[in-house]
């Protein structure tokens, strides 16, 4: 393909050196500026407290301490907080699915009677700064109106306002409002009704929505750090990230960077496992508001 | 007569049934949307007018928390620094991913590596970035003062002086969201037909007028929709300075989140956090309502 560059500069002599440098100074810079901080936080966590504060620092341990990411698995009782976590982003994907899909195609193709009133306030929310909300849901959080309950240290205070989520509205009716409408009244015909028809036939075809959808619901949560560190006051309730904050003063150092590498892993482990899916959804994804 | 309202109730039926299915499905979103999203938009505008105390009932102080606020010396610093850090994050987050992804664009060899590596601190949960940022940033035995050390230069007071303390929290930020921007770039880069660099080299334009006239004018669109969303995103910012600095040092990384969440979390003061809040929105408003129908617009087209 064409770029900046023509073919026929690259191909001269002079271009193949100037070519061959900037690809070598990218890779070097490339592997300085994100890889190397990695390799620094992995090793650092196996070097001794001494070692750690040494200045200046050793760029390859002069003893390994494998033994520091058990210490911080027990030490930070990371089990615990692994499924504290889990359990906070998986729900927040379940509830997103099961709440946002079934809205997302009534609103597609049932269009019921004032569909897209319903469609403008939702997309409405997207133009707020999620920071201008944080207070006001919190109060509500903590209160329930009409309910009357308080959901504070609970995992349904991250799940149900996960699902009210404008941007997966948008981009699952985007993706429905592709499916012809040909397709769900020869459902209709075969007697099929909606829930049916969600089911059996928009369901198996929207999978590539459904995984970006899901992507986006399970990072975003992992992530996430404010609105946890609001709703769980309780340190046994808390995910990996409000506690690693809360504990990091406290940590001698090598046992804090360890577990910051235990914490990431899954993440990494993930964007390794899915990088086709989550780079291809990158592009819908990352336009949030 | 008989006979055409017959033929008339059948579909009216269907159609109250079909709309009593569509608001079936419809339901849960509604009630998460009334709860978590509608209910407290018009909760913020009202706890802004209100002293609440979670005890006795709200009472309207008209507009005492905004004359609270303004009053406040650090809300002019919050402000101001919020400013800056976006400024600088601008500066960089703008600048950076868009000079690699250009880069990117030519390199032949290696794409998947490069893609990868740049992503890979995107997955980073957020406080471990700035934990671990905050470690590299110690002017002892952190990274940084000892790679300087090693090379001959002196090295920097980072986080510990009030002068590059936010410099330094826009290097993390940078570091850690320019993985998403570079690859939507990058992606945009790849849609510009070959035939106009061609063209416009045949005009005899060098380097720098095809990246000033072919490159820029074709992405143009994209480039404005995420300048957007980073101004609106920027202006956010909380987990570095409240994991990294805690607002100093000499208050010169407290921004207006970081004070926002003082008054509510610290100072219980949900009326004066609420009408910062709506301020936020004010400022941030104008972004978002034009990404928005920008984005509308080309959807539609």
């Amino acid at each position: 393909m064409r770029t900046l560059v023509s073919p026929s500069t690259l191909r001269s002599p002079r271009g193949k050196i100037g070519y061959g440098v900037i690809f070598a100074c990218t890779l070097v810079l490339f592997l300085l500026a994100f890889l190397f901080p990695l390799y620094w936080a992995v090793t650092g966590a196996m070097k001794s407290p001494q070692e750690l504060a040494q200045t200046p620092a050793t760029l390859v341990p002069h003893e390994w301490h494998p033994e520091t990411f058990a210490d911080a698995w027990d030490q930070l009782n990371l089990g615990k907080y692994f499924l504290n976590t889990l359990v906070v982003a998986g729900g927040a994907w379940l509830a997103q699915l099961a709440i946002d899909v079934p809205a997302a195609f009534a609103l597609s193709k049932l269009r019921p009677k004032f569909g897209n009133v319903v469609l403008g306030l939702m997309l409405a929310t997207l133009m707020l700064p999620a920071a201008a909300l944080l207070v006001p849901t919190y109060v509500t959080v903590t209160d329930l109106p009409l309910l009357h309950l308080n959901l504070i240290n609970s995992p349904a205070a991250v799940w149900l306002p996960a699902a009210a989520n404008a941007f997966n509205i948008y981009l699952l009716k985007r993706f429905f409002d592709q499916i012809p409408d040909e397709l769900i009244d020869a459902a209709r015909i075969d007697g099929a009704g909606p829930v049916r028809t969600l089911w059996r036939i928009i369901l198996p075809i929207s999978r590539p929505i459904l995984a970006v959808v899901s992507i986006l619901a399970v990072v975003t949560a992992w992530k996430d750090f404010i609105w946890p560190l609001l709703v769980f006051p309780d340190t046994g309730k808390q995910t990996l990230s409000v506690m690693l904050q809360r504990v990091a003063i406290d940590l001698p150092l090598n046992v804090l960077v360890a577990g910051m590498v235990l914490a990431s892993l899954p993440m990494v482990a993930l964007f390794l496992a899915f990088q086709r899916q989550i780079l291809a959804g990158l592009t819908a994804g990352s336009l949030k508001g | 007569m008989t006979s055409s309202s017959r033929v008339r109730a059948v579909p009216v039926r269907r159609k109250v049934k079909e709309n009593l299915t569509a608001y079936g499905l419809l339901s849960a979103a509604l009630v998460v949307f009334a709860l978590f999203s509608w209910y407290p938009i018009v909760r913020g505008v009202l706890l802004s007018f209100q002293q609440v105390d979670f005890v006795n009932a709200p009472t309207w102080v008209g507009f005492d928390n905004f004359t609270r606020l303004f009053a406040d010396p650090l809300f002019g610093v919050a402000w101001r620094n919020t400013l800056l850090f976006t400024g600088l994050a601008l500066v960089f987050g703008f600048a950076v991913p868009f000079l690699t992804a250009v880069l990117l664009n030519e390199l032949r060899h290696a794409k998947a590596f490069f893609r990868l590596a740049v992503y890979l601190p995107v997955m980073l949960p957020p406080v471990v970035t700035a934990l671990m940022w905050k470690w590299f940033y110690d002017p002892g035995p952190g990274l940084f003062n000892s790679a300087l050390g090693a090379a001959g230069l002196p090295g920097g007071q980072w986080l510990d002086s009030s002068g590059t303390a936010m410099l330094s929290l826009v290097f993390v930020s940078t570091w850690a969201n320019m993985g998403s921007t570079t690859l939507i770039y990058l992606a945009a880069l790849g849609t510009i037909p070959g035939e106009l660099y061609e063209a416009a080299e045949l005009d005899g334009a060098g380097l720098w007028k095809r990246l000033r006239h072919v490159t820029f004018p074709q992405t143009r669109f994209v480039l404005l929709v995420l300048l957007l969303l980073q101004v609106v995103a920027t202006m956010q910012v909380f987990t570095e300075p409240y994991v990294m600095t805690g607002g100093g040092p000499d208050d010169s990384t407290v921004t207006v989140l970081l004070l926002l969440y003082r008054y509510a979390f610290v100072y219980n003061d949900f009326g004066s956090a609420s009408a910062m809040s709506l301020l936020l929105f004010v400022a941030l408003g104008v972004f978002s309502a034009w990404y928005v129908r920008l984005t509308r617009k080309a959807d539609q087209s």
